[in-house]
C-alpha cells in the first residue's frame, strides 16, 4: 500500500467493513479531535470502544473506557490511534498480540509509523496513516463539502442521506 | 469515477456540484434561507460545537455558498476555501486569522487600488502595519521583513494590469521566513494561474471578477493550499492556541491541512459578518462553468487589441505582457503560457486630457470601475480608482495621469479594434 496516497474505495472499504472500533487515546475533553472522532463515529453506528489507561473504569459518551486493547472483552475490528508517532509502535505491538487479530489498523492524522504499518501488514492486517476516519466519512459520503472543504470527490449521482437526519450523509453514494 | 484528478475543465463544471441530496436537483439549487433546522438537540450542540459537518445558518455557511467554495478549492488545488461578500472581506478575513494588533506585513506596492486604501487606512485602526515591497525586486521582500512580520501579499498578475509578479522568488523567501505567502489570484484566474504550484500558502479572489465573469455579483474567496503547518506556531494564535470560543479546541489541530480556511470561517466569518448571499454565489457558479472559456477568449482579444495600440501613432506605450518587446514577457510566458490576462494599461501621447477624452469618445467599451465582465470596459486610474494615492503613490502602483485601463471582453475583436480607433481619433 502507498501510504501516502490511499485510494478512495480502500479508505471506503475499511469504514464499510469495520464495526468494533477501539480508540486508543480517548479523551473526556469535548474539545479534543479524539472525543469528536469518537462522537462522530458512535451516531455513525460504529461502536467505539475508548481506551485510556487514566479513565479506565469510568464512562465516556455512554460507552466503558477500559485501560488497553487487551482488556477489552470483544473482539476489535479496528485500532484507532490516537497517540503520538512512536506510541503507535508499541500500541501496534499490543494490536498484533490480541486474539483474535483486527483488521485494520488505523493511524490518526499526522500519525505515521511506517515500521509499524510494515509489521501489520505482514500479518495480513489493512493500515491507514496520517489520516482521520472523521475527515474520510465527511469526504466521502460529501457531508465536508458543507464546510466548503475540497472533497477530490466528482459525482453525477445523488448522495445518499442516511436516514437520520437531514444532514446525515451515507458512506456509499452510487 | 476512478481517483484520477479530473481536468480544469471537467472541474470547474463539477467540482462541488452533486445532485442536491434532498431533491435531485441537477442545477445547484439556491438555499436562499438564513437557517437549517437541527436533526435534534444534540445535533445542534454538535454543530456549534464545530464536532460535525453541517449547516446551521447562512452567514457562517450555506450549500449553495459551499458549492462555489469546493469548487475554487478545487480549481486551485487547495485543501478548502470560503466564500464571503467581497475581494475585501476575503483579505480581511485573511488577516484577522493571521495578524494581532502591533504586527506587520509585507505588501507589494503594485496592487489594486482599493487593496492599497484597505491596508494604508483601515487596517491602522486594527494595529496592523503594512510595509510595502517592490514586486518586480523580490529582495525588498526579504529586506522589509522583521520579527513582527506574519505575512507576505502579493497579486500574481498585478492591477491595474501588465505585471506579472515572480511567485516562486518571493513563495522562496517567505518559505525562509517561515511565513505565509499570500497571492491575491484576481487577475490571472486559475485558470492562467495557479499560485499554489508556485509556492503559495493562501488564495483570495474578488469573484466579482472572472470567476463570476459577467459583472453581475459581488463575491470574494479565501482559499487554503494546506501548506502552511500553523499548529504549534505560537505566532498565529487564532490557529495554534485553545480557543475560548470553542472550549478550548486547537482549530490549527483539529482541522489539519484545512485549519486556516476553518478559522477564517468560525472566528472571522462568524464574528465579523461579511456572508456571501447563495443568489451571488449562484451566479458566480454559474460564471466558473465557461471560465476555462472565457479566460482564453479574454487574452487571445487583449493580445490582439495590444498589438494593435502598440502600433497606433497617438500611444505612446502599451505594457501588457503578452508583447514579445514587454518586460514581463519573460515571466509571462513561465507563469502564464496561456495567455497574460484581459486587463492592461497604456499611455497616450496627449496625457492626461487625451486619456480622458478617450473614455468618453468610446462607444463599444464601457466606463466603470471593474474588471473582468464579458464586456469590454475602459477607465481612467488615475481620476477613479487610484485617485486617493498620491501622485508619487499613482506612478508607484502603474496608475500616472496618461494611463488608461482596458479589461477586454468577450467581444468580436474587430469591433474592439474598430471602437479604439475612433476613439484615438477623437482625442
Amino acid at each position: 500500500m502507498d501510504h501516502s496516497n490511499y485510494p478512495n474505495d480502500y479508505i471506503r472499504g475499511i469504514l464499510n467493513s469495520v464495526k468494533t472500533i477501539a480508540l486508543v487515546g480517548a479523551s473526556q475533553n469535548p474539545a479534543r479531535p479524539s472525543w469528536i472522532v469518537t462522537k462522530y463515529l458512535l451516531e455513525r453506528g460504529y461502536d467505539v470502544i475508548p481506551i485510556n489507561p487514566g479513565l479506565a473504569g469510568s464512562e465516556l459518551l455512554g460507552k466503558p473506557v477500559y485501560a488497553s486493547l487487551k482488556d477489552v472483552p470483544v473482539p476489535i475490528d479496528m485500532v484507532e490511534i490516537f497517540r503520538n508517532s512512536e506510541a503507535a509502535g508499541p500500541i501496534t505491538d499490543e494490536a498484533l498480540a490480541l486474539d483474535p487479530l483486527p483488521k485494520v489498523i488505523w493511524m490518526q492524522l499526522s500519525v505515521r509509523n511506517d515500521e509499524a504499518a510494515a509489521k501489520a501488514e505482514a500479518k495480513g492486517l489493512k493500515v491507514v496513516m496520517d489520516r482521520c476516519p472523521k475527515i474520510e466519512f465527511g469526504r466521502l459520503s460529501g457531508e465536508i463539502s458543507w464546510q466548503g472543504v475540497n472533497s477530490r470527490m466528482l459525482s453525477s449521482k445523488k448522495p445518499v442521506l442516511s436516514g437520520k437526519g437531514f444532514q446525515k450523509l451515507g458512506l456509499n453514494r452510487p | 469515477m476512478s481517483d484520477r484528478l479530473p481536468g480544469f475543465n471537467t472541474l470547474a463544471i463539477h467540482a462541488g456540484a452533486a445532485p442536491d441530496a434532498a431533491t435531485g436537483a441537477r442545477a445547484t439549487p439556491i438555499y436562499q434561507t438564513t437557517s437549517f433546522v437541527f436533526d435534534d438537540v444534540d445535533h445542534a450542540a454538535s454543530l456549534f460545537g464545530l464536532q460535525a459537518f453541517g449547516n446551521i445558518y447562512s452567514r457562517i455557511g450555506n450549500p449553495t455558498c459551499a458549492v462555489l467554495e469546493e469548487r475554487v478549492a478545487a480549481l486551485e488545488g487547495g485543501t478548502a476555501a470560503l466564500a464571503v461578500a467581497s475581494g475585501h472581506a476575503a483579505e480581511f478575513l485573511v488577516f484577522h486569522t493571521l495578524l494581532q494588533p502591533g504586527d506587520e506585513f509585507v505588501a507589494a506596492k503594485k496592487l489594486y487600488g482599493g487593496s492599497i486604501n484597505q491596508f494604508n487606512h483601515a487596517y491602522k485602526n486594527f494595529g496592523w502595519n503594512v510595509v510595502w515591497a517592490d514586486s518586480d525586486d523580490p529582495s525588498t521582500f526579504e529586506a522589509a521583513i522583521t520579527p513582527k512580520t506574519k505575512a507576505i501579499f502579493i497579486e500574481s498578475i498585478a492591477n491595474p494590469g501588465g505585471v506579472i509578479v515572480d511567485i516562486k522568488a518571493i513563495a522562496a523567501i517567505a518559505k525562509k521566513h517561515r511565513i505565509p505567502l499570500i497571492v491575491d489570484n484576481t487577475m490571472a484566474s486559475p485558470y492562467l494561474i495557479r499560485p499554489f504550484e508556485h509556492g503559495a500558502d493562501i488564495i483570495v479572489h474578488s469573484a466579482t471578477k472572472f470567476l463570476g465573469g459577467h459583472g453581475n455579483s459581488i463575491g470574494g474567496l479565501i482559499v487554503d493550499g494546506g501548506s502552511f503547518n500553523f499548529a504549534g506556531d505560537d505566532r498565529y494564535p487564532m490557529l495554534s492556541k485553545p480557543r475560548p470560543e470553542y472550549g478550548g479546541m486547537v482549530l490549527g489541530e483539529t482541522f489539519g491541512n484545512f485549519g486556516f480556511a476553518i478559522a477564517c470561517r468560525v472566528l472571522g466569518l462568524r464574528d465579523l459578518g461579511p456572508a456571501l448571499s447563495p443568489f451571488n454565489a449562484f451566479l458566480i457558479l454559474n460564471g466558473i462553468e465557461t471560465l476555462p472559456l472565457r479566460m482564453q477568449r479574454h487574452s487571445d482579444n487583449a493580445l490582439a487589441v495590444a498589438e494593435h495600440l502598440a502600433n497606433h501613432g497617438k500611444v505612446s506605450w502599451v505594457s501588457y505582457p503578452g508583447l514579445r518587446t514587454d518586460r514581463y514577457h519573460n515571466l509571462a510566458k513561465q507563469y502564464c503560457p496561456k495567455g497574460a490576462g484581459a486587463v492592461f494599461t497604456f499611455g497616450l501621447k496627449g496625457g492626461y486630457e487625451a486619456g480622458v477624452k478617450l473614455v468618453s469618445s468610446l462607444k463599444l467599451f464601457s466606463h466603470l470601475a471593474n474588471i473582468g465582465d464579458t464586456r469590454s470596459l475602459v477607465i481612467h486610474p488615475a481620476s477613479t480608482t487610484h485617485r486617493q494615492l498620491t501622485d508619487e503613490q499613482k506612478v508607484q502602483a502603474g496608475a500616472g495621469p496618461e494611463v488608461v485601463r482596458l479589461s477586454i471582453g468577450l467581444e468580436d475583436k474587430e469591433d474592439l479594434i474598430d471602437d479604439l480607433n475612433q476613439a484615438l481619433d477623437a482625442a
